[in-house]
């Protein structure tokens, strides 16, 4: 598994730059991987990380854009303005998450 | 007297109360399956009707000879689910107590769920997931004389993923056929990153797309239809016109499921997914489309969990470990027109790879490569539904998926350590 060294230290992440180790991220993390990514994060983004990292740790998986919404009470067109073009992939990257699953 | 309700008699329910009722001695347990409907439809036919290849007497047949002797039907719509007490509460008031219940009451399209679409639908918006919408399509098909023809999956997962796929492959060979192809504009639009789930299919399967003159629009979250203007769009502000719509809309699993608060968002039930045990309730398990394991909601995964689900129940309701593990094998045909088709066959962890099926070498299937014989084992394929996967009949096939015969490519090579590491596509 491939180390990368973001915000001064070595986390681990898979080919596409995802971590891999939930517990690795913290804030600074995420403000890192988000700046990377052009995103600044404002307070809105901050709500949806946190919802996400909580989901997560209740259920295993990734939340969907539809769950944001429908759990998180985020709606999607939201989630679209914060994260552009990609929310789902977007928001799981900042929030040291696996990429949702595409479902087969 | 102990009693196993099971809800829903589709490919999954079907399946598991045939398979089940040799198992349950007569004396010791009744079997119930609830369901409203009177007909039992072979969807995969589906994909077919709108093109006119199958008849509806080839995917249609009376429900109630599916089922073995011995296990009842009752032919209601739930209304809920009381698990507190083990009861289910029947839309006509009707009670039905249970000691173990099976959740097998499949997806549904919503077109609802999607501003514009349920409005829109019939005009020259179409579907083919369900008998009406198929029939529906085939005649609009049958009168189309050339334009814009968009296919549109609106969200996934979706039951049969490699429908859509199919059914622009097939679109493709019959305007062809029709003399008429250069006279229409074919669209492919997906929420999905590529043409399919996983990078090696989703490679071959695009270029597949590219052959034919078919445009891939690919990461497109539908926000509405506009049935008005012909046009659909999306949450980054992308306009896709047409002429003709096919879309797949978003699927749910049953509403009973929602109002009994056993479901996830989209209505599905979470389960084990090795064991499709409701994850809730150690009385409910989940089988089939149903259950939220992340599996394609397709018949062969239905057809492998119930090999898998049999021995456990068996052994669950004995108060022992349960011995098997479902791995999430499916195993699908993707038609691509002109008399051929692919086949793939993967699991949990293991995505679509080239290779022969199901001997390594000899085949006589081949894996994510286009053959004649393929189309043959989809035509023959309702046969066997029929005739022996409905009954609960052994197929000489393993339950389990095996890496016999399938080729991984080589993997690229490793990217070496560095700093922040971005996703190629952002």
């Amino acid at each position: 598994m491939p180390v990368t060294t973001i915000a001064g230290r070595d986390v681990h992440v898979d080919d596409e730059g995802f971590l891999t180790d939930p517990s690795e991220w913290d804030r600074e993390l995420a403000a890192a991987l988000a700046e990377a990514i052009g995103i600044e994060m404002t307070a809105e983004h901050w709500k949806i990380v946190e919802f996400l990292r909580a989901d997560f740790a209740t259920e295993g998986e990734t939340a969907t854009t539809r769950r944001v919404q429908a759990v998180g009470g985020f709606p999607v067109k939201q989630q679209f303005e914060l994260f552009p073009k990609k929310p789902a992939k977007k928001m799981a990257y900042i929030a040291g998450l696996p990429k949702p699953r595409g479902c087969v | 007297m102990r009693r196993l309700v099971v809800i829903g008699a589709g490919t999954a329910g079907t399946m598991v109360v045939n398979k089940l009722r040799p198992k349950l001695p007569a004396d010791e347990w009744s079997i119930t399956v609830v369901d409203p409907a009177g007909v039992h439809y072979y969807q995969p036919g589906f994909l077919f009707l709108p093109f006119g290849i199958y008849s509806d007497r080839q995917v249609s047949k009376p429900l109630a000879p599916r089922l073995r002797k011995g296990v009842d039907l009752v032919r209601a719509a739930v209304d809920r689910v009381d698990a507190a007490t083990r009861t289910v509460h029947l839309e006509s008031g009707d009670e039905l107590a249970y000691d173990y219940l099976v959740i097998a009451s499949g997806t549904t399209p919503r077109p609802a769920e999607t501003p514009g679409l349920a409005e829109a639908l019939g005009g020259k918006v179409h579907e083919f997931f369900t008998y009406a919408g198929a029939g529906a399509l085939a005649a609009e098909l049958a009168a189309f004389g050339g334009g814009r023809v968009v296919v549109h999956v609106a969200e996934m997962p979706i039951k049969c993923p490699v429908a859509p796929l199919e059914f622009v492959f097939l679109a493709d060979a019959y305007f062809t056929k029709r003399g008429i192809r250069d006279k229409v504009e074919l669209t492919y639009v997906t929420p999905l990153p590529g043409a399919f789930t996983k990078p090696i299919s989703a490679a071959y399967l695009g270029d597949m797309l590219t052959e034919r003159a078919i445009a891939l629009e690919p990461d497109f979250v539908v926000e509405s239809v506009d049935g008005d203007e012909q046009v659909l769009r999306s949450f980054d502000e992308r306009e896709i016109g047409y002429d003709l719509l096919v879309t797949i809309p978003v699927n749910m699993g049953a509403d009973f499921v929602g109002r009994s608060g056993l479901g996830d968002e989209l209505n599905y039930v979470p389960v084990d997914k090795h064991t499709l045990l409701s994850k809730a309730d150690d009385r409910i398990f989940a089988i089939g489309d149903a259950s939220d394991a992340p599996a394609s909601k397709a018949g062969s995964v239905a057809h492998f969990s119930v090999d898998a689900f049999v021995p456990n129940f068996l052994a669950h309701v004995a108060g022992k470990a349960m011995p098997e593990k479902f791995d999430g094998h499916a195993n699908c045909f993707i038609e691509s027109g002109h008399g051929k088709a692919l086949l793939i066959d993967f699991n949990y962890d293991t995505e679509p790879l080239p290779g022969t099926y199901p001997l390594p070498g000899v085949g006589p299937m081949r894996l994510l490569r286009e053959s004649r014989l393929n189309h043959w084992g989809k035509l023959a394929f309702r046969h066997l539904y029929w005739h022996m996967l409905l009954p609960g009949r052994r197929l000489p096939v393993s339950a389990h998926m095996s890496m016999a015969g399938k080729k991984r490519p080589p993997a690229p090579p490793a990217k070496p350590a560095s700093d922040i590491r971005i996703p190629a596509d952002f």
